[in-house]
């Protein structure tokens, strides 16, 4: 099937094949996300990041809600970490969206992080355009969870959500650590929790003393997902910075970074993927290993020499 | 290009007994695959959605409740129904050997039965996933 | 210095086995490769650690006479399919000697739907019997005299609305609710950690099981109003030490709820019932019981302060381990009934249930469960087991063994206590992943054959399939759905309207008993899906913590 096409058409199947393909780096990967690139640009970009226990997926589950009832069609993206030792995964997000299952509007793909580190997967990105090709008017991607290594989510969304929750008892040394720089928005979720209001004055503090390198002071609310408390004010919030991305130029700017970040990335892949698929396959980069381990050769020599030959 | 079997574990009906399901989803993750777990009393509606949006390999249904009859080959028509052909659909649970054999006629590609090691499962899945 | 002369004995027979161990490895797993000593119960002392039957601290058991006056209620968890047939299985059962019945309910009923809610669709009937309305309870009892029988009931979320009707049909039949004898589970938060048949979040569900502790109190007095469950905690792969330490903490949530609502502690203590498993490690078993019934008398006089020796005891009914029956060579399976029959005697269970030979297969057939309930029978009366109270009190091996499960259980509780309490520990997913870590180290056991399961991983055989399995016919649900509808068009509609709104009204108000609201609507043959459908409306519905 022409997946692409048929994506475009409208159909779930082509899309969440479309998502494998890329995913495992099919050979028609290229070519599908050549054909989608051109309906890519009009989806807004969700982060939800924050520490394990924070409430993230179901906290994701209730803010989807609200954009429905909005009339906005949604896909979300759930990461979940890779084992290194087996190379698989157990992905348990959709658990707390299994409401969101039968919504037609709604399209829930969940990736292990297949060694990548920041909290997201090396294909993450891609299938963000693939789902925003599908037509998807809000893209939510909610990371790993992890800890304090998640800068990732920076570069793939317009506005980065940080959820964090009172009486984890590292509350300030998770916000030292750097989730203070990658949140426009923060929810303090289970707010009926004792902590709450101590944890909103600190972060404040925080924010405070961080200020000057952004026009943009972020927001903090408070919410209870389960209950389903704070989360329409929450998705003000959100609009709010979306909106302030806009008239201050901030959204293009941004998405300028993302481009240049995502065509390095491309450009490293390529080469890489190119020269490398090349002599894995003609039995020469053994070779050259061997000749390496033997000092007959020099790898910088070995390395000028490929480039030479391969980027004529 | 890496080899990565993702499979759907899921419970439809209404029994709450999810030791297997999890010990399974376990021992899938263990062997390399990608598991996604939907939780208890999924509808064969939603475990097919699921299945669709995640592009599984392989649906996997543990059912204790003796409701397999009319929910393992419901859930193996809507899978086929919404085009994905190459889908294996696996079950386990208690569920009596004179059952098999309809449950296979019905497009149930296997059937674990108490006291199948994991390792089994596991190699039925590598050896019969495209 | 006996112990000196003592230890240097032990020393030198712990080199000898270990040589002798070095020998055969494989063994090495499987049994606690040594000897117990008078050097393992070096704190013992008798008074305080056992004492006698029937005193503080329980160890040897609640009652001073232990099966002297009568042996253990036999109680054989029974139901399928329709009220007719079950009626018909519970009258058998009756007449086979069983002393007590105990009713299993199908999984639409146990969620609080009625057999013709598009969810209920092929589970009708399946695991137990389909309740709709009184008029199916009404045939469930039918000439079975409710003044003189004992009833055990395994429902949980809707456990109100079975027992109001449990009430209405007793009160048909010219029985009083203060001659009911019986238990319902009623133990919601090992739904959350293990079972999953919950409906309500923590909260209302909590409310509702309060208010059944103060309802039956007042109305209900011998009724058990909560039988709070290990057994399922068991099945889903914990250890033993696990079990009874995540079921007590379950109780001290239910009575810390209970106080907090205003109770005095005396007034309900005495009602709660545990129900532990009864697995195949024989000795670790009994140790089990001993020590279950230690660590709650304390906690109940230590740190609830009840007064009434009757609060202090641990009263337990008990079911043999399911999930170890085998599918394969299933006959055997009679053989691992009897010894975990002899476990719960020894351990002094007040009540069993033995399971079925073919229950790893399907639903047991009636000579299964004749077989199952001769189990017990031989045990009591042929074995000499339930001669002697606690007759393995003093063993060096069970003395310590029960120590070592009373020291894990208070680490376990204490735990629980710095997360908050039971359902805090429940809600963070933290008993959860403890019986699952426990449920994958058993299964990779097993796998690796360091585990022996005879007939499954060693001693296999070519077998035939099984013959002669219980089938629940598919036309139970239609019967089932039918006779619904019937009840729906003779009944006074506006009747139900009015009882279900004023339930409605009720569930809103914290301060009021639901119970009463429960019975008047079940009077007028509301339905089972109706009642618990304005609670789901007001309440909500539970939301699944699942890790893994």
């Amino acid at each position: 099937m022409d997946i692409a096409a048929e994506l475009l058409a409208g159909s779930r199947l082509a899309l969440s094949r479309a998502i494998t393909a890329v995913e495992n780096e099919y050979d028609e990967a290229t070519a599908i996300m050549q054909q989608l690139y051109p309906h890519t640009g009009q989806a807004y970009v969700i982060g939800v990041t924050g520490p394990p226990g924070a409430g993230k997926s179901t906290l994701t589950d209730k803010l989807v809600k609200v954009y429905r009832r909005q009339g906005k069609t949604v896909g979300i993206i759930a990461v979940d970490p890779t084992s290194p030792f087996s190379g698989g995964a157990i992905l348990g997000d959709r658990i707390r969206m299994n409401e969101l299952t039968l919504d037609e509007g709604v399209f829930i793909r969940s990736m292990g992080t297949r060694g990548s580190l920041g909290g997201l997967s090396r294909k993450t990105a891609d299938v963000v355009k693939i789902m925003d090709a599908a037509g998807k008017d809000v893209i939510f991607v909610e990371t790993v969870g992890v800890g304090q290594s998640e800068v990732d989510i920076v570069k793939a969304a317009d506005t980065t959500v940080v959820v964090l929750v009172p009486g984890l008892g590292d509350d300030i040394q998770a916000i030292k650590a750097g989730i203070l720089e990658i949140g426009d928005v923060f929810a303090i979720n289970k707010a009926d929790r004792e902590g709450a209001e101590r944890l909103k004055a600190e972060l404040n503090m925080m924010l405070d003393l961080d200020q000057a390198k952004s026009a943009w002071r972020p927001s903090i609310r408070q919410t209870v997902a389960n209950a389903g408390q704070g989360i329409e004010e929450l998705v003000a919030t959100i609009d709010e910075h979306a909106a302030f991305l806009g008239t201050s130029g901030e959204l293009v700017r941004r998405r300028t970074a993302r481009a240049r970040n995502e065509l390095i990335a491309l450009i490293e892949e390529q080469i890489s993927h190119r020269i490398l698929k090349d002599i894995a396959a003609s039995g020469q980069l053994d070779a050259l290993a061997a000749a390496l381990a033997e000092r007959r050769e020099d790898p910088y020599a070995i390395v000028k020499r490929l480039l030479a030959a391969y980027l004529r | 290009m890496e080899r990565h079997i993702r499979v759907l574990v899921a419970k439809p009906g209404l029994d709450g007994h999810d030791r297997g399901a999890k010990v399974v989803a376990r021992a899938l993750r263990d062997a390399g695959f990608e598991v996604i777990y939907t939780g208890l009393r999924q509808t064969p509606e939603q475990i097919t959605e699921a299945a669709l949006q995640e592009d599984v390999n392989v649906v996997a249904l543990s059912l204790l409740s003796g409701a397999h009859n009319t929910l393992f080959p419901k859930v193996v028509n809507m899978v086929r129904g919404k085009g994905m052909n190459d889908v294996l659909v696996i079950g386990g649970g208690v569920i009596p050997d004179a059952d098999i054999p309809g449950l296979k006629e019905a497009g149930v590609a296997a059937v674990f039965t108490p006291g199948t090691p994991t390792a089994s499962i596991i190699d039925f899945i590598k050896a019969n996933v495209k | 210095m006996a112990n000196e002369s003592l230890q240097a004995k032990m020393a030198a027979y712990t080199a000898k086995v270990e040589k002798a161990a070095a020998k055969n490895p494989e063994r090495q797993n499987l049994v606690p490769n040594r000897l117990y000593t008078p050097l393992d119960l070096e704190a013992f002392d008798y008074e305080r650690d056992l004492g006698f039957p029937g005193e503080y601290p329980f160890t040897r058991g609640v009652q001073p006479t232990m099966y002297r006056g009568r042996f253990w209620t036999m109680r054989q968890y029974a139901g399928f399919a329709t009220a007719e047939e079950s009626n018909k299985r519970y009258r058998y059962l009756l007449e086979q000697g069983q002393t007590g019945l105990s009713c299993a309910f199908d999984l639409p009923t146990q969620i609080g739907y009625d057999s013709d809610d598009p969810i209920a669709e092929g589970e009708i009937g399946k695991v137990g019997v389909a309740i709709d309305t009184l008029k199916d309870m009404e045939i469930l009892f039918d000439q079975i005299d409710l003044g003189k029988v004992s009833t055990s009931m395994t429902i949980n979320a809707p456990a109100a609305v079975l027992l109001a009707m449990y009430i209405a049909v007793a009160e048909k039949q010219g029985v009083s609710a203060d001659k009911l004898n019986g238990t319902i589970q009623n133990d919601i938060l090992k739904e959350y950690a293990a079972r999953g048949t919950y409906i309500f979040p923590p909260k209302p569900s909590m409310r509702l099981i309060t208010n059944i502790f103060e309802y039956c109190s007042k109305n209900v007095p011998q009724w058990n109003t909560i039988s709070i469950s290990g057994y399922h905690i068991r099945e889903a792969g914990s250890t033993a030490a696990q079990e009874i330490a995540f079921t007590i903490a379950d109780g001290i949530a239910y009575v810390d709820a209970a106080i907090k609502a205003g109770l005095n502690v005396d007034d309900f203590a005495g009602r709660l019932s545990f129900f532990w498993n009864a697995h195949n490690n024989v000795l670790e078993e009994v140790a089990k019981f001993r020590a279950s019934r230690r660590v709650w008398a304390k906690v109940m006089k230590e740190r609830f302060g009840a007064q009434s020796p009757k609060s202090w005891m641990l009263r337990v009914h008990t079911q043999t381990a399911g999930s170890m029956l085998t599918a394969q060579q299933p006959d055997n399976n009679i053989v691992r009934v009897a010894l975990q029959t002899a476990a719960a005697v020894l351990g002094g269970t007040q009540s069993l249930h033995t399971n079925s030979r073919d229950e790893a297969l399907a639903l047991p057939t009636e000579d299964s469960v004749r077989i199952a309930l001769r189990t017990q029978q031989i045990v009591a009366y042929e074995s000499g087991l339930a001669d002697v109270v606690d007759p393995l009190g003093g063993s060096y091996y069970v003395e310590a063994l029960t120590d070592k499960i009373e020291k894990e259980c208070w680490e376990y509780i204490k735990k629980i206590d710095e997360l908050g309490g039971a359902p805090a520990a429940i809600e963070k997913g933290y008993i959860q992943r403890e019986i699952q870590e426990s449920a994958y180290r058993w299964q990779m056991e097993v796998e690796n054959k360091q585990r022996v399961i005879v007939g499954v991983n060693q001693f296999q055989i070519k077998e035939k399939p099984a013959e002669g399995l219980l089938r629940v016919d598919a036309s139970v649900g239609e019967f089932q759905k039918s006779k619904l509808a019937k009840v729906k068009a003779e009944r006074d509609g506006a009747a139900v309207q009015a009882k279900l709104a004023a339930l409605e009204t009720a569930c809103g108000d914290e301060h009021q008993n639901l119970m009463p609201f429960i019975l008047n609507a079940v009077k007028t043959y509301a339905s089972l899906g109706e009642i618990c459908g304005v609670m789901r409306k007001v309440f909500g519905e539970y939301e699944a913590h699942v890790s893994l």
